[in-house]
């Protein structure tokens, strides 16, 4: 039956209930969307913001950036815009607060901090008139790098509240100073390498699992109903176990007088202990015990789906088991392996609590680096920047994921 | 035991051993990190590993000092009262907005659903340490961090998505031709949700509750940033611990939470049943 049966006024009114049905629908999930909006979208849309947005700087000298605007960074800036700044500096060593403007500036500049903290010292003793008038004499007289044009150009530049500078930093990339054009930064290439070993990790996590995962989610989806219950709880009980539970084990297993080296030393392997805990080798071996079941469950309930007649039957026609193998029973396992393999790869690839633990300096990944910028260097605008990009990475992922393996597939036990 | 094909060569057989052997030593590898730490747990010395004596089985080389001093410091206390808190607390309000929101999900007509569906799930795929930090500098601005409230709506959002997919799954085998039976017969709408759809679904909705239970339960990365000393949890707890001085008081706290995953997978797998039998999948 085709529309063109329907009345006007019966397709309006159908309409108008469909309308009415899909208000409903959308007034249950309305809820939890504000909720999550306030919760956890707004938050992770601030810390975005944050990566590009700094305004220290410019909350705490705006009258220099002000004067400054027309400045163009070439020759040295006029002295009103230097007059003025000193008269800032001078108010910032009053309230205390020359530190973190020399902090935020030697972040672009290394040695401004000494500079800036040593001429706000000196400043403090000379009357604002004095300074007004010939404050960029006090200035140069305070220190002579003041003569130099460079840092007054990375005090304008660190004035402008927007900039990407966070991103080019957090790949490796800087400004350069004369032209404004972006090069690699001298020196080892920390952020980009730690992502390259964050994704290398990773990565073979993710193939540990599947070397591990994939023989016995096979062994079992081929046992019966029974036996397969039974012994898949032996994969349910660590998945339910809690991850500061299994990593405390970790360390009680690997450590210098751990059980492992007791007892390899017991059966005489080795003499001495090995170093095994505070390693990159105790972040993979703990990670991938702690993500196992994140593949295995996936594989497992695609396995249990596969019909083992089609691989019976190619062995009993004589196929030798391994091409047999790869020809037909694998591909049929495809949906689960790819399942657990993003699975497991998007969730190491952003693991911050285990490498913190057993991982020692060589185990460390991208988040722990985050967690630094975060709580010990206080360097919120790149912690935000590496989560930015960590971020994107995940996304692309989670897009592949939803694309070829869709989230229907996700269950937990 | 399973009976082999009468077609099978050595190599059939070699490879269906060697397969057998493969998984019980996976399966080993899962279990023994987790059983190791009961026994290590009632050592007798301060120290993370076996003693001589304990390997010689000698009583006097374990005790139950490690479980005292939990009941008995008040960290630990705190810490335990903490983690019940925010956890049934979380759980509450993820699993009462979640399962509404699935609802509305599992109509036909829902608009935007693959967007709405990827975006409630999406605090399980972004990075704990970025969700951390991003709620750090938010809840700051509502004065929510170092609060009770800002750590139970940030586990909240965390356990949300297991709360979707849980009822989701247990909806998608909902008969909605009961409801509209229901409705047929005259029931209104909401009179039919409450007494035929919400019983039915139940089980679904009690294991997504306990998955955002433990989800809470378990977290530490978001409750490092958002607590203050007073809302210190078990995992915060064990965290400090392992990182400042190792102690088998932790072993101790780990093999009470062991205990509570096997009574939690038991609880579960109950749930499970009853979900079949109510589906007429098993009798």
């Amino acid at each position: 039956m085709s529309e063109m049966t329907l009345s006007r006024q019966d397709r309006a009114s159908a309409y108008a209930e469909l309308r009415r049905r899909k208000l409903v629908a959308f007034l249950f999930v309305a809820p939890l969307l504000a909720f999550l909006l306030f919760a956890f979208v707004a938050p992770i849309a601030s810390m975005l913001f944050r990566s590009i947005h700094e305004p220290t700087v410019a909350d705490l000298i705006p009258d220099t950036l002000d004067k400054m605007a027309d400045w163009d960074g070439q020759q040295m800036p006029p002295r009103e815009v230097m007059n003025q700044f000193a008269l800032d500096l001078k108010r910032l060593a009053n309230d205390r607060t020359s530190g973190r403007l020399a902090g935020e500036i030697n972040r672009s500049l290394p040695g401004a901090s000494s500079v800036i903290q040593s001429s706000a010292r000196q400043l403090r003793r000379i009357d604002d008139a004095e300074l007004a008038s010939s404050g960029t004499d006090a200035l140069f007289k305070a220190n002579k790098r003041w003569t130099e044009v460079e840092i007054w150009r990375t005090i304008q530049q660190s004035g402008n509240p927007y900039s990407v500078d966070q991103y080019l930093t957090a790949l490796d990339l800087q400004k350069n100073p004369v032209d404004g054009s972006i090069e690699a930064r001298d020196g080892p290439k920390i952020y980009v390498d730690l992502y390259t070993k964050t994704l290398r990790i990773a990565l073979f996590i993710t193939l540990l699992t599947i070397a591990l995962g994939y023989p016995l989610s096979y062994y079992l989806a081929g046992l019966p109903d029974k036996t397969a219950n039974l012994l898949i709880v032996f994969v349910l009980l660590p998945f339910w176990t809690s991850l500061l539970v299994r990593t405390t084990s970790w360390i009680a297993l690997l450590q210098t007088n751990g059980v492992v080296n007791s007892f390899l030393m017991a059966i005489g392997i080795i003499n001495e202990p090995m170093e095994m805990l505070y390693t990159e080798f105790a972040t993979v071996i703990a990670m991938t015990h702690i993500l196992l079941p994140f593949m295995i469950l996936p594989l497992y309930s695609v396995m249990r789906g596969i019909d083992p007649s089609y691989f019976r039957a190619a062995l009993s026609m004589g196929a030798r088991p391994i091409p047999a193998f790869l020809r037909i029973y694998l591909p049929m396992s495809l949906p689960g392996l790819s399942a657990g393999a993003l699975l497991v790869f998007i969730i190491s690839v952003g693991y911050y609590i285990t490498p913190a633990l057993v991982g020692g300096t060589e185990g460390q990944m991208i988040s722990n680096l985050i967690a630094f910028h975060m709580q010990q260097s206080n360097n919120w605008g790149l912690a935000a920047a590496l989560g930015s990009i960590l971020l994107a990475v995940i996304l692309l992922l989670y897009w592949t994921y939803d694309r070829f393996v869709g989230t229907k597939n996700l269950s937990f036990g | 035991m399973q009976k082999l094909p009468a077609y099978f060569n050595f190599w059939h057989y070699l490879g269906h051993y060697g397969l057998k052997t493969a998984a019980f030593a996976v399966l080993l590898f899962l279990m023994l990190p987790i059983l190791i730490i009961i026994p290590l747990s009632f050592n007798a010395e301060p120290y993370f590993t076996f003693t001589e004596g304990m390997l010689a089985l000698d009583p006097a080389a374990y005790s139950t000092r490690w479980y005292t001093e939990i009941l008995t410091d008040l960290k630990w206390t705190l810490a335990i009262q903490n983690s019940f808190i925010i956890g049934i607390a979380s759980a509450i309000v993820a699993t009462v907005l979640g399962t509404i929101a699935a609802v509305g999900l599992a109509s036909p007509v829902m608009p935007f659903k693959r967007l709405i569906t990827a975006l409630l799930i999406s605090p399980m795929i972004v990075p704990l340490i970025i969700i951390a930090a991003g709620m750090f500098f938010f809840y700051t601005r509502f004065n929510l961090v170092g609060t009770y409230t800002g750590l139970i709506i940030a586990h909240a959002a965390l356990g949300v998505p297991f709360v979707i997919i849980t009822v989701t799954a247990t909806l998608a085998g909902f008969d909605r031709s009961l409801y509209n039976a229901a409705v047929g017969m005259g029931a209104s709408p909401a009179r039919a949700f409450w007494d035929i759809t919400v019983p039915l679904i139940r089980p679904g909705v009690i294991s997504g509750g306990l998955f955002a239970f433990v989800t809470s339960f378990d977290e530490v990365v978001v409750v490092l940033f958002l607590a203050g000393p007073e809302q210190r949890t078990i995992p915060r707890q064990m965290f400090s611990g392992l990182r400042e001085q190792i102690n088998p008081t932790i072993l101790a706290v780990a093999t009470l939470l062991i205990l509570l995953s096997v009574a939690l997978l038991i609880t579960l797998e109950l749930l499970r049943r009853r979900n079949e039998r109510i589906r007429g999948e098993r009798f």
